[in-house]
């Protein structure tokens, strides 16, 4: 008893096959319909992949915070909240801003100066991400030995500008794009408006 | 298979009506009763059995959790305090499921040791094997997903912890992390797809234990000789001498996993998971669950972040090369005088690599971890390929049989077993 492929092989068989230095008909109807599938395939997998892309409503959650810096004492860190991820605002004292801008660049794992890490004529205020750039574990401000933090999950430690001082962290601490709106305000989420910081 | 007697033969008119439409009683049959089973089997091979019987229970206690259980940022950690405080008997579940998944592991551990100990891995089963390596990573991160869901301390930092070395991939790393969070960090969309995901894995293991069992049934079991079946008188019949055996080992197995639900369940756990997700906080010692220590040992025993991920990665997935890596032709190391104490001193490793996963990364407990990470991987790419070209194996049995009665001696009663093409397997890999 045939069957169903036996059938498919007897029909495919008694076609002549029209072979020439270009190919057949069929070679180009299996591309066509390969090609077809695949595209196909990417457009029906394109709506999966996006949703799982962060949704409208947590988009929306990251408008600018306005952060009042007048009850931030000297030496004090506090930490807000933008965009779900946690920052860390700091005001560092006159020791702390000349040791930072003391250090040579060359002892740096991810070299910038200190005054990349500031806004001009702010050098008090650090603004920086609070999330080791490790894995993700928040460092305990003050600690370590450059006065600025460490992590207590995998032993990095950063220094008072928020620069990785020593591994495994492997990159300095980002700063969010943030703007002061005056003397004793910043706005976080405000500087560079459209581009997404993730 | 060959052999009548052992063939299913339906009887009943609906019994035959059945099969000559799909053979499925007759799959069974051939796979559960009449199958072929070395009779030297110790109860190290009891623990495939326990683990689909792990399985089923993890996926019975976890369909009812999810009965109680709400998986938003706002209300996963409540729920779940709802589930041991309100529901009848949510304390049971909730215990069962969640020490359930260190049994589990428990049980696959020992299955893999047994594996790398009597060479089970090597020709003809390497595709059996790998299977097993899929089955492994997909339990680590079905656990990883579970682990997750009570949103507390542990469960919030477990999972940025674990996300953020995702992100450590070159180039699609931050794609990955951002498609995975749903956000710009661990939240409440996070945890309704980890939820969800978590929900599916354990299907899919389920599927891929088919394929293993189905793989082990095409090449047959090995055995603690390591050398295959050559007669009828090497097997006994998986029903009933297989089945009440395993029967037998996984209720001993369950008296275990009731002194951890009944007497301490919550030792496995961390307190820390017992205060909500705080996102401003970590806690100050953050470890995973202990069956995750090792690998966390590695990603910490290096001072690189991508070349941690790499190692942690490797470390699981250079288990899938043994089968190539292991240039000895016997495969049981009862018989391998040299890497028989390698083997151990391989355990040994992976035991205080373990140890070392649970303490600080600092001082010596970093140069610790980083001496037992060089031996972890030079077992696989020194030791096995070596060891195999220059060691003298001690003289092998000449049957399964001999093993179990002494050289010389028969076998009283013709109590074998026919064995057909499933004891047999091509040895070419």
């Amino acid at each position: 008893m045939p069957g169903a492929s036996d059938l498919a092989n007897n029909v495919a068989d008694s076609v002549p096959a029209q072979t020439g230095p270009e190919g057949t008909k069929r070679d180009f109807l299996f591309i066509a319909t390969g090609a077809a599938l695949a595209v196909g395939t990417a457009a029906l997998a394109w709506p999966f992949v996006a949703s799982m892309a962060p949704d409208a409503e947590t988009v929306a959650a990251g408008a600018p915070l306005e952060v009042d810096l007048t009850p931030i004492q000297e030496g004090q860190i506090i930490t807000v909240f933008w965009r779900g991820k946690l920052i860390f605002v700091r005001n560092r004292t006159d020791k702390e801003v000349k040791d930072s801008e003391a250090v040579q660049l060359s002892d740096l794992i991810d070299p910038a100066p200190d005054s990349a890490r500031v806004k001009e004529g702010h050098a008090k205020w650090l603004v920086v991400y609070g999330n080791c750039t490790h894995l993700g574990c928040v460092p305990i401000g003050h600690s370590g030995q450059y006065d600025g933090w460490s992590c207590p999950c995998h032993g990095s430690v950063f220094d008072s500008a928020g620069r990785v001082r020593r591994g495994p962290a492997p990159t300095n601490l980002p700063i969010p794009p943030y703007a002061f709106t005056s003397d004793t305000k910043i706005r976080i989420g405000d500087e560079g408006a459209g581009k997404a910081v993730a | 298979m060959s052999g009548h007697a052992n063939t299913y033969v339906p009887k009943s008119r609906l019994a035959k009506w059945f099969e000559s439409r799909l053979p499925l009683v007759g799959l069974m049959h051939s796979s559960f009763v009449s199958f072929p089973v070395p009779r030297n089997l110790n109860y190290f091979w009891t623990f495939g059995a326990i683990l689909i019987m792990m399985l089923g229970l993890q996926i019975v206690t976890g369909v009812w959790l999810a009965m109680h259980y709400d998986p938003s940022a706002d209300k996963a950690f409540n729920s779940v305090e709802h589930i041991m405080r309100d529901v009848n008997y949510g304390w049971l579940l909730r215990y069962a499921h969640a020490n359930g998944a260190s049994m589990f592991f428990v049980a696959v551990y020992i299955h893999i040791f047994r594996n790398l100990y009597y060479g089970s891995y090597k020709a003809p089963r390497e595709v059996l094997y790998i299977l097993g390596v899929i089955i492994y990573l997909l339990m680590m991160a079905t656990a990883f997903l579970g682990y997750t869901l009570p949103w507390g301390q542990m469960s919030y930092w477990g999972a940025t912890v674990i996300t953020n070395i995702l992100a450590a991939i070159p180039v699609v790393g931050d794609t990955i992390q951002s498609l995975l969070w749903g956000g710009y960090s661990v939240g409440s969309p996070t945890l309704n797809r980890f939820f969800s995901l978590h929900y599916l894995l354990p299907f899919m293991i389920a599927g891929v234990v088919v394929l293993h069992v189905w793989a082990l049934h095409v090449v047959g079991q090995n055995n603690p000789t390591g050398i295959p079946i050559k007669s009828g008188k090497d097997a006994v019949a998986f029903t009933p001498y297989a089945t009440v055996k395993d029967v037998f080992a996984a209720v001993v197995f369950m008296l275990f996993f009731a002194y951890w639900i009944f007497y301490q369940p919550g030792y496995l756990g961390h307190a820390d998971n017992y205060i909500p997700a705080n996102p401003a906080v970590t806690p100050a010692h953050i470890v995973p669950e202990w069956y995750f220590l090792p690998f966390y040992a590695i990603l910490r025993a290096v001072p690189d972040k991508l070349g941690g991920v790499i190692l942690m990665f490797g470390a699981v997935l250079i288990l899938a090369f043994a089968p190539w890596l292991d240039t000895s032709r016997v495969r049981s190391s009862n018989y391998r005088p040299i890497y028989r104490q390698f083997f151990w001193l391989f355990v040994i490793v992976c035991v205080v690599l373990g140890w070392l996963g649970a303490k600080p990364p600092e001082g010596g407990y970093v140069i610790a971890s980083q001496i037992c990470t060089f031996y972890y991987f030079a077992h696989f790419l020194i030791v096995m390929p070596l060891v195999g070209l220059f060691e003298t194996p001690t003289a092998l049995p000449g049957s399964i049989l001999e093993s179990v009665t002494g050289p010389g001696k028969q076998i009283e009663s013709g109590s074998g077993m026919p064995v057909g093409a499933a004891a047999a397997p091509s040895s070419k890999g």
